[in-house]
């Protein structure tokens, strides 16, 4: 009997501690303590209300921890971004940025090219060679050959859809809401190409599957490498 | 202009080594005007700019350290700070100890003319001079920033030196900190931190339609140019401590958090630049201060009696019910209770009852971090809603939480929640 009763003593005693846990029991990671960041940078792209929230899972660290910089410094403009890194340090940034980094989604599905063959043949020859007369260099001699971004700085072109990369065309061409670090070479070479080639590229890249790995530092040419020195340069952070 | 300056340089010199011949004691603190840098000093200096938060204004979003440039906007015009670095043509590089010594106490230019009351020498007029000097001997070690500042933009006839002249005679009054011999000399320390140097009356203070501090007591105002409400230190309703311990303001004070409460906004900020690095002394110091200042009635003591809800205000709040469940029970939990030092409870959240509903309605609209301190240097986020749930389901759900689990506040209306929006980025 007396063991009954302190078993059902030890029962009570045990799930009234598991309810007081239950109230403060707030998970000691880095998961939870981003979780604002959930509700608009999810595992997939979604169109807000006022603007477009891009998926930020296993863009590259180094890429990552520069935005999150430039928008609590005020070189990348957006309010929202702005407000809630205020009073962020560089070493919580940095450690925020790996973890993104570190999460893997499955990429959205390869959409349909609507193209015409010529649209598609012009935009191929941007992306592999570029075009020297005009200045612009292949969008494959920063981006890597796989197109899927080089560690840690320069992010993939694949897997984003369509209105995220129409947005960051628009903003690097007039300003506005996207002001990258200055002086942004994208923003330099972004104001070189016709309108039509910016909508041709937004359209053509979400067709394109994700395949292969981020190409590395060291393939980098030197004159891309000084021409995009303010990108890769990320004082400060640590692989 | 050069020569006007060289004159003028000669001329104080004259002054001073006329007033020193009267004066021999005092002639050699005066006629040093360039000291021998003095490595000790130049640290206490730095630490002393800190606790005054000189870099919170002289500096721009991502800017160089104290080279100016930020806007501050005010109903009297749009003031920029200037370039406070050692740069002969732009900076500092050419003011004297002096100079330095009538601006910051009695809030005038190098070139005479009266400076604006946007920098607070309403409160440093009450810094040392042993203090001022260490603070300008630290400036004068900065590594010199060569950045020209855009003018001021001052709204007629806002801009005119006599009026201002006017202003100073009615509203302000200068004069070094005088200890309270009747009081400890922490809490004088703390007197001169609050009062002085950190000039917490800038905020926590109403200014009246010409935008001068009403008195010393802060009681809570409207921050000018901001859309955010800084509460009163003394009431029980807002942010008062009177009934704090020393240890519970310390936290919030270094860290930006404690069991009770958050610093969010304006608050955060000063919290990250400034008061984290002060001396576990002077904290302690301010706390002491600021806890005999607050009134000594607890929050449900200066609570009148709850008088019954009419129907259709309870209606009113239920329809805040379902938005709380959705969105905030998750981390502030089913009765408000938050989760001590990660997420505040709103269960006798002072800062959710207050008067003004501005500073909770741009929580839920903004969100944010907690400020990064050596306290908390990984603080756990609340998200923005702004984009997430419209204006109407704001204003339910902030009526809701003002009004629920013993608290008690006005509704709050979607033109509120509108009305608390906007920034100053």
């Amino acid at each position: 009997m007396k063991f009954i009763v302190f078993i059902l003593l030890w029962a009570i005693v045990g799930s009234a501690n598991a309810l007081e846990l239950g109230a403060s029991e707030i998970p000691d990671t880095l998961e939870q303590r981003v979780k604002p960041c959930i509700i608009c940078h999810g595992d997939e792209d979604r169109a807000g209300r006022d603007a477009y929230y891009p998926r930020i899972a296993g863009k590259p660290a180094g890429y990552l921890f520069n935005q999150l910089r430039n928008f609590r410094d005020g070189r990348r403009y957006y309010q929202a971004m702005a407000i809630l890194l205020e009073n962020m340090s560089d070493d919580y940034l940095l450690e925020i940025a790996h973890y993104f980094s570190s999460l893997k989604y499955p990429y959205p599905q390869p959409t349909a090219n609507t193209l015409s063959p010529d649209e598609t043949q012009a935009v191929e020859t941007l992306i592999h060679s570029g075009d020297p007369d005009r200045d612009i260099p292949a969008c494959s001699a920063c981006h890597g050959k796989a197109l899927t971004g080089t560690k840690p700085f320069i992010p993939s072109l694949l897997g984003l859809p369509h209105a995220y990369l129409a947005a960051q065309f628009g903003g690097w061409r007039n300003g506005g809401i996207m002001r990258g670090q200055t002086p942004d070479c994208m923003s330099e070479i972004a104001k070189k190409m016709t309108q039509k080639e910016v909508n041709a590229l937004a359209m053509w890249l979400p067709t394109q599957p994700v395949t292969g790995e981020p190409a590395e530092m060291e393939e980098l040419t030197p004159e891309l490498m000084q021409r995009c020195h303010t990108i890769l340069s990320g004082e400060g952070f640590i692989q | 202009m050069k020569l006007s300056n060289k004159f003028k340089f000669t001329g104080r010199r004259q002054t001073i080594i006329f007033a020193a011949s009267l004066l021999l004691p005092l002639s050699v603190v005066a006629a040093n005007q360039f000291p021998a840098p003095d490595a000790e000093q130049v640290k206490r200096g730095e630490y002393l700019s800190r606790a005054a938060n000189c870099m919170g204004c002289h500096t721009t979003r991502g800017g160089e350290p104290y080279a100016g440039g930020r806007t501050l906007k005010t109903p009297f015009g749009e003031f920029v700070t200037p370039n406070i670095t050692p740069d002969n043509e732009t900076g500092i590089g050419r003011w004297s100890g002096e100079d330095f010594w009538q601006a910051l106490h009695f809030g005038k230019g190098r070139d005479g003319s009266y400076l604006y009351p946007v920098f607070p020498y309403t409160e440093y007029t009450k810094v040392t001079r042993e203090d001022a000097d260490a603070i300008f001997a630290y400036l004068r070690s900065l590594k010199p920033v060569a950045q020209t500042n855009p003018p001021h933009k001052i709204n007629p006839p806002y801009d005119n030196q006599f009026l201002l002249f006017l202003w100073r005679t009615w509203y302000f009054k200068e004069g070094v900190h005088e200890p309270d011999n009747s009081k400890s000399e922490e809490w004088n320390r703390g007197n001169y931190l609050v009062q002085g140097l950190g000039h917490c009356n800038a905020c926590h203070t109403p200014r009246n339609v010409w935008g001068a501090t009403q008195d010393s007591k802060l009681a809570g105002g409207e921050i000018m140019g901001t859309y955010w409400y800084a509460p009163s230190l003394i009431s029980p309703l807002e942010a008062g401590v009177g009934e704090w311990s020393i240890d519970e303001i310390v936290k919030l004070l270094s860290t930006g958090i404690n069991k009770h409460a958050v610093t969010s906004g304006p608050m955060a900020t000063v919290v990250r630049q400034s008061l984290q690095y002060l001396s576990p002394e002077d904290i302690r110091a301010m706390a002491v201060y600021l806890q005999s200042i607050g009134e000594k009635r607890s929050r449900n003591e200066a609570l009148k009696k709850i008088p019954p809800m009419p129907e259709r205000v309870s209606k009113y709040l239920a329809l805040g019910k379902p938005v709380y469940e959705k969105h905030c029970q998750g981390c502030h939990g089913e009765s408000g209770e938050g989760v001590p030092g990660i997420y505040p409870p709103l269960a006798g959240n002072r800062n959710v009852t207050m008067t003004s509903p501005h500073n909770t309605i741009r929580s839920v609209l903004y969100g944010g971090f907690p400020p990064v301190t050596a306290g908390n240097p990984r603080p756990y986020g609340m998200p923005p809603f702004q984009h997430i749930i419209r204006d109407n389901e704001i204003a339910w759900v902030v009526s809701y939480i003002r009004n629920t689990w013993g608290n008690l506040g006005s509704l709050v209306s979607p033109e509120e929640v509108d009305s608390s929006r906007g920034n100053e980025f």
